[in-house]
C-alpha cells in the first residue's frame, strides 16, 4: 500500500456554537476513514470539540484545519486550532487543571493535551494556535 | 432543536438522541429544571446512549442540572454512558462527571425508584402521567 505524505486536509471556519458541532463532527469522519478505532475518534473528536469551543468562547475568527497525515509505516492525523483573538493571557496558568477564566470546568486544554500523543501551543493577541496530533503504528 | 421530556408518574424521562449544541444543552437544562419544579417530580433518569462525544461543557452541563435537581428535592441519575465517551472523561480528568450513571435505562429507574423509595416522603405514582 503507497500513501502520500499528505493524503487530505480540511478547512473550517470556526466562528459560532454550530461550528464546533460540525467540527468534531467532521473530526470522526476523517479519524474513521483513515482507519482510527472508535475510542481513538472519540479522543479526536471530544479534543476538537473543546478548542473549537474556546475559540467561540475566548477568542475570535478562528478556523480548524484536519489533515491525514498518514505514511506507510503510522496513521497520523494532524490539527490546527487557530484563532485571531485577544490570545491566552498566561499559558501556563492555562494549561492548569481548573483554571477558567469564563466559568468552565477548566479541563479543556489540560484535557486535550492527555487525550492526545502531540500538543503544542502558542499565543499572542491576535494569534493563538494549538495543533494536537494523534499517531498509530500500523499494525 | 427540543429534547422531549417524558413523564412516568413522578418520575422524568429523557433521552438525548442528537448530538447537541451549546444552546440546545442549556435549553434542555433550562426546560428539566422547569419541568421538575411544575410536576414535582421525584427523581430524573437522562440517557445519553446517542452522545458520541461529552466534552467539559457538556460535563458541566450535565453535573449543574444535576445539582438543580437535587435542589428542588430530585434524585438524578444518568444512564447509557458510552464506553469511548467514558474513556475519554477519565482520560481528559478526574472526576468531570458527579453524577451516578447506569449502564442501561432499566438499571437507572431501578436505581431512582430504590432512592425514591428509601427517602420515604412521597408515594410513588406507577404509570404514565
Ligand atoms: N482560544 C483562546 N483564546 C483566548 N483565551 C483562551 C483560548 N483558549 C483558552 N483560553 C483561556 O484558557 C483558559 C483555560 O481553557 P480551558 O479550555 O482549559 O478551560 P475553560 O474553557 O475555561 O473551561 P472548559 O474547557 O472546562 O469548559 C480559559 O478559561 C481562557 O481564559
Ligand atoms: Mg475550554
Amino acid at each position: 500500500m503507497t500513501t502520500q505524505p499528505t493524503n487530505a486536509s480540511e478547512r473550517m471556519p470556526i466562528l459560532d456554537a454550530s461550528d464546533i458541532v460540525r467540527a468534531r463532527g467532521v473530526a470522526r469522519q476523517v479519524a474513521g476513514r483513515i482507519g482510527f478505532g472508535l475510542a481513538d475518534q472519540t479522543r479526536l473528536a471530544t479534543a476538537v470539540s473543546e478548542l473549537a469551543r474556546n475559540v467561540v468562547q475566548y477568542g475570535d475568527d478562528g478556523f480548524c484545519e484536519i489533515a491525514d497525515l498518514s505514511d506507510a509505516n503510522e496513521m497520523r492525523l494532524g490539527i490546527l486550532v487557530e484563532d485571531h483573538g485577544a490570545g491566552i493571557d498566561n499559558i501556563d496558568k492555562a494549561m492548569k487543571d481548573g483554571y477558567s477564566t469564563g466559568g468552565g470546568l477548566g479541563a479543556g486544554l489540560p484535557g486535550t493535551r492527555r487525550l492526545m500523543d502531540e500538543f503544542a501551543i502558542e499565543s499572542e493577541p491576535g494569534l493563538t494556535r494549538v495543533s494536537i496530533a494523534l499517531v498509530r503504528k500500523r499494525s | 432543536m427540543k429534547i422531549p421530556i417524558l413523564r412516568l408518574g413522578k418520575i422524568l424521562l429523557s433521552s438525548i438522541q442528537v448530538d447537541l449544541t451549546d444552546a440546545d444543552a442549556m435549553q434542555f437544562q433550562n426546560d428539566l429544571v422547569n419541568k421538575i419544579a411544575e410536576m414535582e417530580a421525584l427523581g430524573i433518569v437522562i440517557d445519553i446512549t446517542s452522545l458520541e462525544v461529552v466534552d467539559s461543557f457538556m460535563a458541566r452541563v450535565i453535573n449543574d442540572t444535576a445539582g438543580m435537581a437535587r435542589l428542588l428535592g430530585a434524585e438524578v441519575v444518568i444512564c447509557g454512558v458510552q464506553p469511548y465517551v467514558a474513556m475519554t472523561l477519565v482520560e481528559m480528568g478526574r472526576d468531570l462527571i458527579g453524577v451516578d450513571c447506569t449502564f442501561n435505562l432499566d438499571q437507572g429507574l431501578e436505581i431512582i425508584k430504590e432512592r425514591i423509595g428509601m427517602r420515604g416522603d412521597a408515594t410513588m405514582i406507577e404509570g404514565e402521567g
